[in-house]
């Protein structure tokens, strides 16, 4: 679509515009909350739960790379931003299940502690989200008609 | 920490937000009042944060001060951050951005007045 007027972008016309860029800001604040929140943990009750703490900073870690990815866009930032929301995926419902399961190993709460309840379950609906954005900015989709 | 700045920030914020996402699910971009609104809201976290970091020396002061501060730093950049992102941004996901910051500041003022009662002489 090289003709069409810059006044008007299409819904989907890069990974870091649009419902993108809500998307960036949404998850650079759980980047800042989940990371800030397992440093406090480690540095100072790291012995009473080192197993949930490691899977805090993960946690940070996984959402910082989540940021990144949306914040660079292309091909490359499409991949990090795809391999670091199906983690997310994967983690929120893992230690979402163990904090349930094994309240002992979890004495305190994480940012994917039950499901993300202390969060407004915005850890558990973020992935969903973001791998749908993903999903509809593949690469290989065929050309759009143009508007 | 609790008094009347507090309340007012949290009302202020979340009228802001109904508008945010009123005019988000409208279909239209923020404009310039839209942004003065936020740079105000800015102002007024601003002024609750130097507020609260000057009570932090005179005697009392949360137990968990580093949490206290990171907040502290936190809530003071929020609204220029969401600003920045929304004049990037001129569509209606821009308002939406604006939306998502206005539900998230209340949510902050109450953790920070929740570390703050919890003292240390």
């Amino acid at each position: 679509m090289p003709d069409s007027p810059p006044t008007t972008r299409p819904a989907d016309a890069a990974l870091n515009t649009g419902l993108g860029r809500v998307l960036l800001f949404v998850y650079g604040v759980f980047a800042l909350s989940a990371s800030a929140r397992a440093l406090v943990q480690i540095a100072t009750h790291f012995s009473e739960a080192p197993l949930a703490y490691l899977l805090s900073a993960l946690a940070g870690l996984v959402y910082i790379a989540a940021t990144v990815g949306l914040a660079i866009g292309g091909t490359r930032g499409r991949r990090i931003a795809l391999t670091s929301c199906s983690i997310e995926l994967v983690g929120v419902l893992m230690v979402g299940t163990l904090s349930i399961a094994d309240a002992i190993a979890f004495p305190d709460d994480t940012v994917w502690s039950r499901y993300g309840s202390g969060y407004g379950y915005v850890p558990l609906v973020l992935p969903f989200i973001g791998l749908w954005w993903i999903w509809r900015h593949r690469p290989t989709r065929p050309t759009p008609d143009a508007e | 920490m609790n008094g009347p700045l507090s309340v007012a920030t949290i009302v202020a914020a979340l009228v802001l937000a109904a508008w945010f996402l009123l005019r988000a699910a409208l279909n239209r971009a923020p404009g310039r009042a839209e942004l003065i609104a936020t740079a105000v809201l800015g102002v007024l976290v601003a002024v609750l944060v130097i507020v609260a970091v000057i009570g932090l020396f005179d005697g009392s002061r949360p137990q968990e001060t580093a949490t206290f501060a990171g907040y502290l730093i936190t809530t003071i950049a929020f609204a220029p951050v969401a600003l920045y992102l929304a004049k990037m941004e001129p569509t209606r996901w821009g308002n939406l951005i604006l939306g998502v910051a206005c539900l998230v500041l209340p949510v902050l003022v109450l953790r920070l007045q929740q570390i703050a009662s919890v003292t240390v002489a």
